[in-house]
C-alpha cells in the first residue's frame, strides 16, 4: 500500500472542496488515509494521478465518493438497541405524537431505514411514520431504493433480526430473486429518500427521532460538534437522537442540551432548545 | 545486564493477539509494574457479535482496569486499552482514539494490521509493537510498518503458541526485534517500566 502523508491528503480535500464542493477537510484523518489509500489502490494511481483525474473528469467524482464513504452496515446491527427502540423509545413517542417522523442521516445502503420500517410493520404503525433517509453518496442512495441486498449478507442479517426477537421471520419481507433478497416494496412506501449532505447541507426538517449511528466516528471532533448542531436544530424538543454503541457526544459543546436516555445503546434526548 | 536494549523515549505499547494468545495477555496484564507510564493499546479477534463479557474477561487478573475506548476517547498515560467488538481501532494525531465500521481486513474486525498501522503513524520510533499467538497473518504488516517507521518489534516465541502463523508471518515480512516467551514479555515492561523511573 503506498504510504502517503498529511500533505496529501490536505492537498486532496481542498481540491474537492474547491472543484466540487464537498468538504472532507475535517474528516478523522486515519480512516480518511486508508480509504483514500483503498481508492489509489483500487484505480491504481499515484496522488498526482488522483487529482489530475479528479480535475479532468468531473463524473470520476461520484466514483470517488462512493468508493470513499464506508457503506459496510447491516440489519437490525446491535440487537439490542433495536429492542429498545421497540420497547422503549417509540413507545414514549407515540405517547404525545399518534404521527412522527424519523431521519436516518447517513443511510448508506438502507439497511438500517429498513430495520426500522419492518420493526414499525410489526408494531402496527408503519403507515403513521415518516422515514427520511439521507446520504452524501447517490450511487449508494440508488441501492438502498431497489432494498435488495446479496443473499450472502441476508446470514447476519438473520441472526441479527433473531436476536431482534422479531414477531416473525426475516424472510417473510424478502423473496429471493437471483442471488439477491429483494424485500417487500411496501416496506418503503413512507420513506423519502434523497441526498444530503451532513457536512455542507442546511437542517431540512424537524424530527422526533434521529438515528445516525457510525457515522460521524468519521469526523474530526470539530466537525462532530457542527453536526450535533444541525441535529439539535433538526429535532423537536423532547426529541431523541441515537448514535453508535461506542460513540459519544460528551465531547461536544451541544452536549448539555441533551440528556442521556440509554448509556448503553447511547440514545440522547433533547431537552433544551 | 539487561537483556533488552531500552531507554525512555517510547510512548506507547500496542499489541495484537488471535488464538490462543488471551492467556498470553492476562499474564502480561495481570504482571505489569504497578504505576506503568505508557498506554498499551490492545487490538485482539474477538466475536464480532459479543459486545460484553471479554474486557472484564481480561480485567479481572489485570493490574489496570481494561477499557474499551469510545470514539474520540483520549489517550491517558498508563490506560490499558481494548479494540471494541465490530470496530476498528485507531489512534489519530491529536493523541485520541478513533473507531470506525470499514470492511473487515483479514477477515477481522478489529483488524491488528489497522490499529498497529495508525499507532505506528502517529508514534513514529517511540512505539513498541508486540504481536502474540494467532491463526492468521493479520498484524504482520503492521508489525512492519512499526518496523518501517523505527519502532520496536517484539513477537511471541512461536516454539511457545499454541497457533505459531501470526508470528512467524510477522517474522516473515520484517525486521523482529525480540523473540520471546510470555514470561519475557512479562520481565521486558519491568524493564522497560524501570526506565521511566
Amino acid at each position: 500500500m503506498q504510504d502517503i502523508d498529511i500533505v496529501d491528503l490536505k492537498k486532496i480535500s481542498e481540491f474537492i472542496f474547491q472543484k466540487y464542493q464537498y468538504d472532507f477537510r475535517n474528516y478523522a484523518m486515519s480512516s480518511f488515509k486508508r480509504r483514500v489509500q483503498r481508492i489509489l489502490e483500487l484505480k491504481k494511481l499515484t496522488v498526482d494521478g488522483l487529482l489530475k483525474k479528479l480535475s479532468e473528469s468531473p463524473p470520476f467524482i461520484n466514483e470517488f465518493l462512493d468508493e470513499l464513504t464506508v457503506n459496510v452496515t447491516e440489519m437490525f446491527r446491535d440487537p439490542s438497541f433495536w429492542r429498545i427502540m421497540r420497547e422503549e423509545i417509540i413507545p414514549a413517542i407515540l405517547l404525545n405524537h399518534k404521527q412522527f417522523k424519523i431521519w436516518h442521516a447517513g443511510c448508506s445502503s438502507g439497511e438500517e431505514v429498513l430495520s426500522m420500517a419492518i420493526l414499525l410493520k410489526e408494531m402496527g404503525i408503519l403507515e403513521n411514520v415518516q422515514l427520511y433517509a439521507t446520504d452524501l453518496d447517490t450511487t449508494i442512495l440508488e441501492r438502498a431504493k431497489t432494498a435488495t441486498y446479496s443473499l450472502k449478507n441476508m446470514e447476519l442479517n438473520e441472526k441479527n433480526y433473531i436476536r431482534f426477537q422479531g414477531a416473525g421471520s426475516l424472510t417473510d419481507y424478502y423473496k429471493v430473486e437471483n442471488g439477491y433478497a429483494v424485500f417487500n416494496k411496501d416496506l418503503m412506501a413512507n420513506v423519502n429518500f434523497r441526498k444530503h449532505d451532513l457536512v455542507l447541507g442546511e437542517a431540512f426538517n424537524k424530527f422526533d427521532l434521529i438515528l445516525c449511528r457510525n457515522v460521524m466516528i468519521y469526523f474530526n471532533q470539530t466537525l462532530q460538534n457542527e453536526v450535533l448542531k444541525k441535529f439539535h436544530e433538526s429535532l423537536f424538543k423532547y426529541g431523541y437522537l441515537a448514535i453508535g454503541s461506542k460513540e459519544s457526544l460528551i465531547w461536544c459543546d451541544y452536549a448539555n442540551r441533551f440528556i442521556v436516555v440509554n448509556n448503553e445503546e447511547k440514545i440522547y434526548k433533547k431537552i433544551k432548545d | 545486564m539487561s537483556m533488552f536494549n531500552l531507554n525512555n523515549s517510547y510512548k506507547a505499547v500496542v499489541i495484537g493477539g488471535s488464538a490462543g494468545s488471551f492467556q498470553g495477555v492476562v499474564k502480561i496484564l495481570s504482571q505489569l509494574p504497578k504505576g506503568f507510564p505508557l498506554p498499551i493499546i490492545m487490538a485482539l479477534h474477538r466475536l464480532k457479535h459479543v459486545r460484553h463479557g471479554f474486557v472484564e474477561a481480561l480485567s479481572l487478573k489485570s493490574v489496570v482496569q481494561v477499557v474499551e475506548p469510545d470514539d474520540k476517547e483520549p489517550l491517558k498515560k498508563g490506560g490499558v486499552y481494548l479494540a471494541p467488538a465490530n470496530y476498528h481501532l485507531s489512534v489519530e494525531l491529536g493523541n485520541n482514539f478513533s473507531l470506525s465500521t470499514e470492511e473487515m481486513m483479514n477477515n477481522s474486525r478489529p483488524a491488528i494490521d489497522i490499529t498497529l498501522g495508525s499507532c505506528a503513524y502517529v508514534f513514529k520510533d517511540k512505539l513498541i509493537g508486540i504481536l502474540l499467538s494467532g491463526a492468521n497473518k493479520d498484524g504482520a504488516l503492521g508489525m512492519k510498518y512499526i518496523k518501517d517507521r523505527g519502532g520496536l518489534t517484539i513477537v511471541q516465541d512461536p516454539s511457545e503458541c499454541m497457533i505459531e502463523t501470526m508470528p512467524k508471518a510477522a517474522m516473515a515480512l520484517t525486521q523482529i526485534d525480540y523473540v520471546l516467551k510470555v514470561d519475557q514479555i512479562v520481565e521486558f515492561f519491568k524493564e522497560l517500566d524501570k526506565q521511566y523511573k
